[in-house]
């Protein structure tokens, strides 16, 4: 029987070295093995002209529905300025206890900051980002330590502040839920 | 553990209502949704909610209309509008009618997040606020403990060793003498000291009045219940119920009672929740319960339950070395109130109310010294100031029969027990005299 695992699909180009080693951190973080995946989306139908923005809310649902039964946890990544209706932007969000996440590449880049580009820096701030998505998917709600991976985060500067682990207590809230599960 | 922060989100559009429900969740708040401002006053009034986030532009009600009914129903809430149509006039009318702030949407996340910490953190200063104010005025009445007498001594020292347990105490003692402040002082020096001291004069109650104060009701529970209400044991949650007057319920009462000590739970009238409350409780009476639990109006089984520890206060006649200190404390007392410049007693005033017996105890000594402070001539309280209970109400006196007894008291002291006098004073032949004193057991040593 096919062990549960933690499905990374990519949609747009991500560079292969660079999916890896957000599969590896992931791995290491949450114990599962980890699947990277490619896939495509119309993304003109989740494309909002008004707010030229893509909507998060649409997107997440639509990687739900392309999660496989043997997956764990999926999570979406893409490159899009992501939205949900009441808020400017988002970097990313998950369905709290849920199977899907979604995050975004758009914001998390020094270039959009009028900045040198910096992409070990990139990897970084992606690579938490996502490990804090799956973080919801497992029921871990933000925390208040200021390292942690699940620490809210509204600016790229939040971002960089914080590590890409969890504390010890959303760690063993982790291990509770794991073992109920 | 601090409790969680409730927010209520009303807006009419769905995708605004979740979005920012789960970004609630995933900050850890205990969010709620309304499509509309109707279903959100239902909510309002079954449920208390520290944060409304409500849209300005909604179907029927609008949210200003909205904000101005929570206002009235709820002015402890913190009321955030959102519109997605800026407009200075909306946002000063909304600030105008309390509301906290006023935001356009969509919010900066960043916003969002400032907004709503900056609500928390005044919902937990206001909080913060009304704990401090508790806690000074059990601190404030804890001084009022007067008293340097062995017996006052005796019962501080009670107070001192029962304060940190978790047990149940009953207050036992005359009308008067401070029972109450015992049951503050017991609370003030108790662990829960940051919680309410939640008091309870059963005695001033119907049967249906005190379930109703005790365990809470639902909406509709009956002819009047407009709204959901709290009961005194939910409101005592991590703090103490002060039970006073415990004599006077009623036996389904006492049942009921016995129930809730036991379990710690209990049921608002007309809901059908199991609701818990870690209280402590404290009960007070002037009343021999020992003696109405062998006559058989009061439980054997809830006295036991209550009387873990029993303090009795003694009544101001058998501590007669404090009066002086009371007298100075309430002269103090009341010309601060007043804004009177200091007076003083003097000394065959002072000596007289060393002789009377006080049947209203302290309650009695304040009534009186209050009273001279108003009619006094500002400078010294001298003996014509004083009233000797023939203007003062006794709180003791519960009847006629009371009334006639004490008065009958008085007089006979006043004559030194000649049975002459005092019926030439009263006014009646000998024969009645001895009759009433044979009625009412007078006995010349009380």
């Amino acid at each position: 029987m096919t062990q549960p695992n933690i499905t990374l699909i990519s949609f747009g180009y991500f560079g292969k070295h660079f999916l890896e080693k957000i599969a590896e951190a992931v791995k290491l973080e949450y114990k599962y093995s980890v699947i990277i995946k490619e896939s495509h989306l119309d993304l003109s139908e989740f494309f909002d002209p008004g707010r030229r923005q893509y909507n998060g809310n649409k997107l997440l649902h639509a990687v739900n529905t392309l999660s496989m039964p043997q997956t764990l946890k999926t999570v979406g990544m893409f490159s899009v300025d992501l939205f949900i209706p009441i808020l400017t932007y988002i970097f990313g969000q998950a369905e709290l206890n849920g199977h899907s996440g979604i995050a975004s590449l758009y914001r998390l880049s020094n270039e959009r900051y009028g900045i040198a580009p910096d992409d070990k820096l990139l990897l970084e701030r992606f690579t938490k980002e996502v490990i804090h998505e799956l973080g919801h998917t497992f029921g871990l709600i933000h925390c208040m330590t200021p390292d942690c991976v699940m620490r809210s985060g509204t600016y790229v500067e939040d971002i960089d502040q914080k590590d890409q682990h969890l504390c010890h207590n959303c760690r063993r809230q982790l291990d509770a839920a794991d073992k109920a599960w | 553990m601090a409790r969680k922060i409730s927010i209520l989100v009303v807006d009419d559009e769905e995708s605004v209502r979740d979005s920012l429900s789960n970004w609630f969740i995933e900050d850890g708040y205990q969010v709620d949704c309304a499509e509309n401002a109707k279903k959100a006053l239902q909510l309002i009034e079954s449920s208390h909610f520290d944060i409304i986030l409500a849209d300005i532009k909604m179907p029927g009600m609008d949210g200003l209309e909205m904000l101005r009914r929570i206002k009235s129903l709820r002015n402890d809430s913190i009321v955030i509008v959102m519109t997605a149509f800026a407009s200075v006039n909306t946002a000063v009318m909304a600030l105008k009618d309390g509301a906290f702030d006023y935001v356009t949407k969509p919010f900066d996340p960043d916003d969002l997040s400032h907004l709503i910490r900056n609500a928390s953190k005044q919902i937990l200063l206001a909080q913060e606020n009304e704990t401090l104010k508790n806690k000074v005025i059990s601190l404030d009445n804890v001084e009022d403990l007067i008293g340097n007498s062995q017996a006052m001594k005796e019962v501080l020292k009670q107070v001192e060793s029962v304060a940190q347990s978790n047990s149940s105490v009953i207050i036992t003692g005359e009308s008067g003498t401070g029972k109450e402040l015992i049951a503050r002082a017991i609370h003030a020096n108790s662990s829960r000291k940051y919680y309410p001291l939640v008091s309870v004069h059963c005695g001033a109650l119907t049967e249906s009045l005190l379930e109703s104060e005790l365990f809470g009701h639902e909406k509709g529970a009956f002819t009047g219940a407009m709204y959901n209400r709290k009961g005194r044991f939910e409101m005592a949650d991590s703090g103490t119920i002060f039970l006073d007057e415990i004599a006077t319920i009623s036996p389904k009462m006492q049942i009921e009672l016995l129930r809730v000590l036991e379990t710690k739970s209990f049921v608002r009238v007309g809901g059908n929740k199991e609701t818990s409350s870690d209280f402590r409780v404290i009960c007070a009476t002037n009343r021999d319960l020992k003696s109405m639990v062998e006559q058989g109006t009061f439980r054997e089984d809830l006295y036991y339950r209550l009387n873990v520890v029993n303090i009795n206060v003694p009544p101001l006649r058998e501590r007669v070395e404090d009066i002086p200190l009371l007298v100075d404390y309430f002269i103090k007392k009341y010309c601060t109130t007043m804004n009177k410049p200091l007076i003083t007693i003097d000394d065959a005033a002072m000596q007289r109310l060393g002789e009377y017996p006080f049947p209203g105890n302290i309650r009695e000594l304040e009534n009186m010294i209050e009273r001279a402070i108003v009619i006094g001539n500002g400078k010294k309280i001298t003996l014509k100031d004083l009233p000797f209970g023939k203007d003062m109400i006794d709180n003791s006196i519960e009847s006629l029969d009371d009334f006639e007894k004490t008065f009958i008291r008085q007089i006979l002291n006043k004559y030194s027990w000649n049975i002459t006098r005092t019926a030439k004073a009263l006014k009646v032949d000998r024969v009645t005299l001895y009759n009433k004193i044979k009625k009412y057991d007078l006995k010349p040593d009380e």
